[in-house]
């Protein structure tokens, strides 16, 4: 297949960026968007020309690290699979192919395609945890936890982190991040003891780091390549609103 | 002088560790606040050690070279971790994943490690549920096991095809509340690209910011490893792009000794190479040896479809060499089985480089017991096959999707295809019983040292001993040296010894820079993976070790004139970060097949087509070589090597057989 990309070229996070296109030819269409991303930036680099930065990593679909916006969608035209995993036989040959970075006010650009999600991690350092020091664990069988239940909390925990739920959205809202960490803690019973405070914490920390408010649209939810639910955020909102209303012992 | 003791604590086998524990010197907690300890890495091993060595109330700086210490390697473990903890009633025991860890890895692993690693492994099944990692579980609410390879038991605990991500997270969450109450320092988007030693004790490290290009001294009491293995030496792996050798490297540099580097884990169920564009390869996780088939046709080049062929013109080649474990020999055993099967013809695929792992058999199992539940007892195949698909995507769906998204192919429908690729590494640093490297002060765990497995690693078992290390070993052992540190004050990092590691590093990256040759880092790493896959692979001989090591040297050569490296070291610049990883590959490739070379038996991994069976098995040479190989770098492509003498008190050494 040959190609035309316009790409988005920022040479840090001060300067301002812009589209630039670049052609691919001899494409095939089991490599994978970030192969093809390997092959451009070949012919840069032989051209004397700076390759492109973009973040990526295990290339399995499961760091969270790969990050593109793809023809106006996050992770691209297919749905449930990160940039890594999108292979070029989603494509037709002569296509042109818009690729850009995910754009929210709390993941600035640091070059290129690379944005900086660092948020994440504070907000998670805010709560995102089980007290529990090493050693201070009861035999895991001790405590039988319906499979439904573990169920629900593994689906929540499947969140890789990328950031794609952001980038769909308008408001550039984190909700159906921090969600799926608050329901995976609040589903079972390891979690209950900080349940409350951890909803409050974590929400304090994702507002201050400026991510905008949730506004229902759903994008969030369409755009995540491991189909984290919206469900998670109803959960969270329950939660959250359980503690503003109610003292810690009533809740 | 260096420090070439295994330290092994004298007394039985079974009272080692926990003699060791009682006695150990301890550290009073005004002392613990001023000690300094460097972790690098946020993998199983870095972020579960940094976390706990925290909350034992260390200061702790943590690096890694993510932008977030959730993306380390692990994340992308998939078929679960080992414990003992007998909850199916079939006999498992301490004992018995000691011994079946030893057998597995061939008897080249150290008895004291393995049976400490055996205890602990039920404890960090306990720290992860507590932390609210969601494992696997069944109807009544316990939870679930599924077996694995080279073993007779099922002590595997998972959660679903994503158990590394799972215990990761646990772990990442356990650190990111250690960075949030202030007690760990995190350095993400950092290189660490030298040690500093001082007085002959590891003092600190030089890292380097990767999105400013800035170079940092930073100061600790000891430095601790876990920055994972080094499989991408052969370009194609299924490891993540980043991993590298480059930590482990600069410290062998700095006088650690660097233990068997040639066992390398060839993982037998990978989706096969489909051509040069390739990045990387993709494991299918050994839990699907569970429930799969391998076979291939028993005509060669049988042009039909795997459906086509009928039952008995198929070879179901593991169940016919080892009819006692079956599908579930251990990984070596099944990748040189593949692999004689395909340079006998039998490949299948446009490339021949094949085999099959076929599900039908199980899904219609599963799917005739589902039936039955639902009070259907004559169902037929159709709904069988229907019902049975539901169960086989509950266990592995995230699996069957990647392989469809990778090959385009639907693997409810067709056999997967699959091949043998570079996997895990058991070689590394070499370490004593404490986990210190041969530098006082200076520690390695997880998949970065040379490790509890032997020549060959049991599935499941890598997860094991990355939180066995960073949770319940490290942390201890560590107080034994840190309880010497008390009154060692925080060196300043103007000390020559920081100026001087510094400058090297920046004259390395200059040097890189400054070559503006005519080819890429990517062409030199390609053509260093062909030279280890074709020599130094899944089957080597003298004659093609031999001139693996002057291929390299010329290649290194080549690189150090040729190379071109954009950009400018101030600045985010991957491919600067590439050049010097594959510039410390190209060094340690040269080691491994040195190794591979002096070692005239084969064991485990290590496959050498001169030391062989009538029947193609491994032969190993006990009486030369039951020692672990630990070489000190002593300058350009001069290596000396030290033997540490293996001693079997508590297990037979004898021929492994799965038959
Ligand atoms: C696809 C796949 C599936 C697997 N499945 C299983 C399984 O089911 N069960 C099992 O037991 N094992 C499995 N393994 C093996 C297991 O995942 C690894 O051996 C283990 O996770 C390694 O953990 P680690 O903490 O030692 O290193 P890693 O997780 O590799 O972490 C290394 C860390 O070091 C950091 N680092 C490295 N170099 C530097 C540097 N120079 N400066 C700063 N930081 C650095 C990295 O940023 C990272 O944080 C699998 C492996 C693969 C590839
Ligand atoms: S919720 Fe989905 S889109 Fe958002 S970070 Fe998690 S995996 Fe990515
Ligand atoms: S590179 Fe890891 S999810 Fe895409």
């Amino acid at each position: 297949m040959n190609l035309t990309l316009k790409v988005w070229r920022q040479k840090n996070s001060k300067s301002t960026g812009n589209l630039v296109d670049y052609k691919v030819s001899d494409i095939s269409p089991d490599m994978s968007f970030l192969e093809m991303f390997d092959v451009l930036n070949e012919q840069l680099i032989n051209k004397g020309e700076e390759p492109i930065v973009f973040d990526h990593d295990c290339r399995e679909g499961i760091c969270g690290m790969c990050s593109m916006y793809i023809n106006g969608r996050p992770h691209g035209p297919k749905d449930l699979v990160t940039t890594c995993q999108l292979h070029m036989r989603s494509f037709k040959d002569g296509d042109t192919i818009v690729v850009e970075p995910w754009r929210a006010k709390a993941f600035p650009v640091i070059k290129d395609l690379a944005v900086d999600r660092s948020a994440f991690d504070r907000v998670i350092a805010a709560g995102g945890f089980i007290s529990v020091n090493t050693g201070n664990a009861q035999d895991a069988n001790n405590l039988p936890i319906a499979k439904s239940k573990a169920d629900a909390a593994f689906e929540a925990a499947a969140c890789i982190g990328c950031g794609a739920c952001v980038a769909a959205c308008k408001n550039a809202s984190a909700m159906l991040f921090v969600s799926a960490k608050v329901s995976q803690f609040s589903l079972l019973p390891q979690g209950q003891p900080e349940r409350y405070k951890r909803v409050q914490n974590m929400v304090a920390q994702m507002d201050s780091e400026g991510f905008g408010n949730c506004t229902n649209t759903g994008a969030c939810e369409a755009e995540c390549p491991k189909g984290i639910s919206l469900e998670n955020i109803a959960r969270m909102n329950r939660d959250y609103l359980t503690a503003k209303l109610f003292s810690e012992e009533e809740a | 002088m260096s420090n070439f003791n295994s330290n092994i604590p004298e007394g039985e086998l079974t009272q080692k560790w926990t003699k060791y524990r009682s006695s150990v010197a301890l550290v009073n907690p005004a002392n613990k606040r001023s000690i300094e300890v460097i972790v690098v890495g946020s993998g199983l091993a870095g972020a579960s050690a940094a976390a706990t060595l925290a909350e034992m109330g260390y200061k702790v700086k943590c690096f890694c070279f993510q932008d977030s210490p959730r993306r380390a390697h692990s994340i992308a473990a998939q078929g679960g971790i080992n414990a003992a903890k007998n909850y199916q009633n079939d006999g498992d025991s301490v004992y018995r994943l000691f011994y079946d860890t030893i057998k597995g890895g061939d008897y080249r692993a150290r008895e004291a490690n393995v049976h400490r690693l055996a205890e602990v492994s039920a404890n960090i099944i306990d720290q992860c549920v507590a932390q609210g990692v969601p494992l696997a579980r069944e109807y009544g609410g316990l939870l679930d096991n599924r077996s694995f390879g080279g073993t007779q038991v099922q002590r595997t605990f998972y959660a679903a095809g994503q158990t590394g991500q799972q215990l990761l997270l646990g772990a990442y969450s356990a650190l990111e509340r250690q960075v949030g109450m202030g007690k760990v320092e995190m350095f993400t988007r950092h290189e660490m690209l030298d040690v500093v030693v001082i007085d002959g004790k590891a003092r600190g490290i030089i890292a380097r910011n990767l999105l400013t290009g800035e170079l940092e001294r930073h100061f600790g009491h000891a430095v601790v490893l876990g920055t994972g293995g080094y499989g991408n030496v052969f370009f194609l792996s299924t490891n993540a792009m980043g991993s590298n050798v480059t930590a482990a490297w600069k410290i062998h540099k700095k006088g650690a000794f660097f233990g068997n580097p040639c066992y390398t884990q060839i993982h037998p169920t990978c989706i096969p190479v489909s051509g040069d564009h390739q990045s990387k390869l993709t494991l299918m996780s050994e839990s699907l040896r569970n429930d799969g088939r391998i076979w291939v046709p028993k005509k060669k080049d049988d042009p039909r479809k795997p459906q086509d062929i009928p039952e008995d013109e198929r070879d179901y080649y593991l169940e016919r060499r080892y009819p006692a474990f079956g599908n579930l020999v251990p990984r070596d055993v099944a990748s040189r089985a593949a692999k004689e099967r395909c340079d006998a013809g039998y490949g299948v695929g446009a490339s021949k480089l094949a085999v099959y792992l076929d599900f039908t058999a199980n899904t219609e199992r599963y799917g005739r017991i589902e039936a039955n539940k639902q009070g259907n007892h004559h169902p037929d195949k159709e709904t069988c096959m229907r019902l049975g698909r539901e169960v086989i995507k509950e266990k592995y769906g995230n699996l069957f999707d990647m392989y469809a998204q990778i090959t385009g192919e639907n693997p409810y429908e067709t056999p997967m295809r699959i091949y043998p690729a570079v996997h895990y590494t058991m070689g590394g640093i070499w370490v004593d019983y404490d986990l210190m490297t041969t530098v006082p002060g200076l520690y390695c765990i997880g998949e970065a040292n040379f490790s509890d497995h032997g020549a060959n690693r049991l599935g499941a078992s890598a997860l094991m001993q990355g939180l066995a290390d960073g949770y319940f070993v490290l942390p201890y052992t560590i107080g034994s040296y840190l309880s010497k540190e008390i009154s060692t004050k925080a060196i300043p990092t103007d000390h020559p010894a920081f100026v001087e590691a510094e400058n090297h590093v920046k004259s390395t990256l200059d040097r890189f820079l400054n070559i503006k040759g005519t080819k890429s880092v990517d062409h030199f790493h390609k053509k260093l993976g062909h030279i280890m896959w074709e020599k130094c692979g899944m089957a080597r001989n003298a004659k093609g070790l031999t001139e693996a090591i002057e291929e390299i040297k010329a290649l290194r050569k080549e690189f150090w004139s040729d190379v071109r490296v954009p950009g400018s070291s101030d600045e985010f610049n991957p491919e600067l970060e590439k050049a010097g990883r594959v510039a410390d590959f190209l060094e340690l490739g040269e080691l491994m097949c040195i190794d591979a070379l002096h070692r005239e038996e084969s064991c485990g991994g290590h496959f050498r087509e001169e030391f062989q069976t009538e029947e193609g098995e491994a032969k190993r040479d006990d009486a030369n070589f039951s020692y672990v190989a630990a070489w000190e770098y002593k300058g350009e492509s001069v290596y000396e090597l030290h033997k540490e003498e293996l001693n079997y008190e508590n297990i037979k050494v004898a021929q492994r057989n799965y038959k």
